[in-house]
């Protein structure tokens, strides 16, 4: 599968992107301006923003909390995302939710539950949804390395199968659940194993090289939309934050960290474009010049815009509210 | 006008709404090919073929997390929980994902599930239980809980017409043993309204579900004692009817709910709290809770008559608050 320019150009532009707000996320996380806590992908970036582009426009994507790739490429912009953070009424959310819990249909994205794998059965839903109404569309799922060993992730997975949905699940495997590694969750070597258990294809990427993350979930994508069913791709990375920014990461050893820091996803993606002459020095620094500004712009945006009343914190509980004599 | 049993009410008003609504497909254990455990989905099989009456595997999590996906994408799907009891198994998906959908991030979750609960069937822990208790405290859900065959239908319509999640308690002992006549033409029961089952002056007694039916029993030997009761059918017990409950307080000033669900923390409790809360002045006597003993459900026949409330209860009950 060749890729194009132009499409080479956007995935370094999201994945630029993502690392940029979640490191400004970080900072004033740090700052105390966002409260509650500060997840991020830092290390993981190829993942998400590979999986997210692949994506056609009518497709459903069911991410979890190192999705941020995701969430920019769907079209929910960096302002809406940044207010989120802070909890303001132009967030995404309205400040009903925090951080990384987003969710917006209008851009196809199904929001996120802290219940690591919920979203496995739950896109597998929106894949019988079109099933069922004979639509050309799929929907796409993700979780982590520690989301594997919950029920939902297998329940999602074999109901996937058994019934050949358009669907595609994704895993993220960055080797650590919070603090627990995987020797400790699983005993198996690779999670992609879990799929043989449901008759269910599964292939495993470099999660760090966003252009092999986004060639094989654009493939899975199209055997599932063609009635090949579902497909399983294990990307194999590492976060090379905490759990989230308030944990040192201290039970990571170093040497794991040095090791991976070298595989970096940006610095790969730089080189990729460069030594392949697809572009110039000047180029990347142009893009990335649009990402800080962009960055910066949402934040003032964020910072700037109103908090919800606390009345509003009543509103919306029904989509049907009981009906007043 | 004809006459049809309780789960025939349910049964039609899926079939209407599968009818009317192609967005509208059932999904659960046993449903299909065979119709359904206590074969409310006889025939649909072969009417609507198997992606709109989906067999699963035995996951109750993972069917009730497809019927969210497939919901917030525009598809209206009705789950059933083979028994009540198995609903446990997907708490966190309703808990966690339906109710708080809405709330959290605007997505509206029009999923109904079926819920086959209660006792009285000699099912014993795991066939027998009052489930609405588990999800009471969960804001988002709505609860409905019929009666009668004409309120089942009814409801059952409303409650897959409605854009909220909506857990529909049908009362198994019920299914084939109470009738009503059912109009020939479309109706909805609306969701959140309690209705007055039976006028009277004396004492309120506030219930829901097969236990309508023991107040109504109770009723009529009180009734040969000269005390009148009146009966109000709660139907939606999340988010509660206030307004009806209120309204029967002030006017017979004392009152016995009753529930079949166990008693601690349950409806009950908080239907009286309200009642002590806001309408305190009106009271004549103490609020008495009948419910459930606070064990779970045994299985011998004499143990299980002991565990659920009994008509005998409801007389006493009423015959010692009488005399405030």
């Amino acid at each position: 599968m060749d890729v194009k320019r132009e499409d080479l150009l956007q995935l370094y532009y999201y994945l630029k992107l993502t690392r940029r707000l979640e490191d400004r996320v970080t900072s004033l996380y740090h700052q105390g301006k966002i409260l509650g806590g500060a997840w991020t992908s830092n290390g993981t970036e190829a993942v998400s923003v590979g999986y997210g582009y692949a994506l056609e426009r009518n497709d459903i994507a069911a991410p979890y909390f190192r999705d941020m790739g995701v969430f920019l490429i769907r079209g929910i912009s960096a302002k809406r995302i940044m207010a989120q953070y802070f909890g303001k009424r132009t967030g995404v959310t309205g400040g009903k939710e925090g951080n990384v819990h987003i969710g917006d249909l209008n851009f196809g994205v199904i929001g996120f539950p802290s219940h690591l794998a919920d979203n496995y059965p739950v896109g597998t839903g929106a894949a019988l949804a079109f099933k069922i109404r004979g639509e050309k569309r799929i929907a796409v799922a993700c979780t982590g390395d520690g989301g594997t060993s919950r029920g939902d992730f297998h329940e999602g997975m074999n109901f996937a199968a058994v019934r050949k949905l358009p669907m595609v699940f994704i895993c993220n495997n960055n080797q650590y659940a919070y603090s627990t590694p995987l020797r400790l969750q699983m005993n198996i070597k690779d999670i992609a194993e879990r799929a043989l258990a449901y008759g269910m294809p599964s292939k495993i990427v470099d999660g760090n090289n966003v252009v092999e993350v986004y060639k094989a979930a654009k493939e899975a994508y199209e055997i599932a939309r063609n009635g090949g069913g579902p497909t399983f791709i294990e990307c194999k990375t590492m976060r090379m934050h905490g759990h989230s920014e308030h944990d040192s990461a201290k039970y990571v050893p170093r040497e794991l960290l040095d090791e991976w820091k070298k595989k970096d996803p940006i610095l790969n993606m730089e080189k990729y474009l460069l030594e392949n002459n697809i572009s110039q020095k000047a180029e990347l620094e142009s893009i990335d010049s649009r990402v800080k500004k962009e960055i910066e712009e949402a934040e003032a945006f964020a910072e700037q815009s109103p908090y919800p009343e606390p009345e509003d914190g009543l509103k919306g509980l029904y989509a049907t509210p009981i009906a007043e004599e | 006008m004809r006459e049809i049993t309780y789960l025939e009410a349910i049964k039609e008003a899926l079939d209407e709404e599968m009818k009317r609504d192609p967005g509208v497909f059932i999904l659960g254990e046993d449903v299909g090919v065979y119709g359904g455990a206590f074969r409310v989905t006889e025939g649909f099989y072969e009417k609507y073929g198997e992606w709109r009456i989906l067999d699963t595997p035995l996951s109750e999590s993972g069917f009730t997390g497809a019927a969210i996906g497939a919901a917030l994408v525009g598809m209206r799907p009705v789950v059933e929980m083979q028994f009540a009891d198995f609903i446990s198994c997907a708490f966190d998906q309703l808990v966690n994902v339906a109710a708080k959908n809405h709330y959290r991030w605007g997505a509206a979750t029009p999923i109904v599930v079926r819920a086959p609960y209660g006792g009285n069937i000699h099912g014993g822990a795991f066939h027998s239980q009052c489930i609405e208790g588990f999800f009471f405290n969960v804001a988002g859900l709505k609860i409905v809980a019929p009666s009668t065959a004409y309120d089942a239908k009814g409801l059952l319509k409303a409650a897959i017409r409605d854009n909220d999640p909506v857990i529909y308690c049908e009362h198994k002992y019920l299914y084939r043993r109470i009738k009503d006549s059912i109009p020939e033409e479309d109706y909805v029961v609306p969701i959140g309204k309690a209705k007055i089952a039976l006028e009277g002056k004396d004492v309120s007694i506030i219930t829901y579900g097969a236990m309508v039916h023991t107040a109504f029993e109770a009723a009529q030997a009180l009734k040969e004692k000269g005390i009148s009761c009146e009966i109000i059918d709660l139907r939606t017990i999340l988010p509660l009817d206030k307004k009806s409950i209120f309204t029967t307080v002030k006017k017979t000033n004392k009152v016995v709910v009753l529930h079949e669900q166990t008693k601690t923390g349950g409806v009950g409790a908080e239907v009286s709290s309200l009642i002590t809360e806001y309408c305190f002045d009106y009271l004549d006597g103490p609020i008495i809770r009948i419910a459930a003993q606070d064990t779970p459900v045994p299985y011998s026949a004499q143990l299980e008559e002991a565990f659920i409330p009994q008509t005998k209860d409801v007389i006493s009950a009423v015959e010692k608050l009488i005399r405030y």
